[in-house]
């Protein structure tokens, strides 16, 4: 599922037009990057939380010449995935 | 922030009162989720995708105990983030 389903179905349902229900879908997807970017988690209950994690500086190698290169250290978007999703995709508590 | 917080920006950017941002946040949440537990992906531009893997059968070990354990197969959600979501995450703290 693409963004422009996922606007498709939503604007359908709710009765909202498929440009304000992609200005929700965008505004969503900001919040949650910005609240990443100045260091806070975002919890959505029932779905999962996004917060950022660091990761080292590491040295590592071009695959194609074998030369070594050092990583720096760096923070990435992490998901965790909530219970009732992760039961959900799982299949086993709910079938 | 929670979902509280996004109702409040969804409302105020897009101009739709609170009840509607609600229920619009609410049915996206929903759409992905039921499309995950299809086994779908959910593909994001920018900020990310969220896939469905499947995870065989493996012994782990509880870290607390350190006795082993076997981790039954199962099917997990992984996100993989946007190049884009990447970069202002990297550029927001330094």
């Amino acid at each position: 599922m693409t963004k422009a389903d996922l606007v498709e179905k939503i604007s359908d349902k709710i009765g909202l037009t498929k440009k304000q229900t992609e200005l929700v879908v965008n505004t969503i997807l900001d919040c949650i990057t910005n609240a990443l970017a100045i260091g806070n988690k975002v919890e959505l209950r029932g779905f999962g939380s996004f917060r950022v994690r660091r990761r080292n500086p590491r040295l590592g190698r071009n695959p194609k010449s074998g030369a070594k290169v050092e990583v720096p250290a760096k923070q990435v978007p992490f998901f965790k995935t909530g219970k009732e999703l992760r039961e959900m995709v799982d299949g086993k508590k709910s079938s | 922030m929670t979902k509280l917080d996004i109702i409040n920006e969804v409302s105020e950017r897009v101009g739709l009162p609170r009840n509607i941002s609600e229920k619009a946040i609410e049915s996206i949440i929903a759409l992905i989720k039921e499309t995950l537990a299809k086994g779908e992906p959910v593909i994001l531009r920018k900020f990310g995708s969220f896939h469905v893997k499947e995870k065989r059968e493996r012994v782990g070990r509880n870290p607390k105990t350190g006795e082993e354990a076997t981790i039954s197969a199962r099917r997990v959600v992984r996100f993989k983030s946007g190049k884009y979501f990447k970069q202002i995450v990297n550029s927001g703290v330094s």
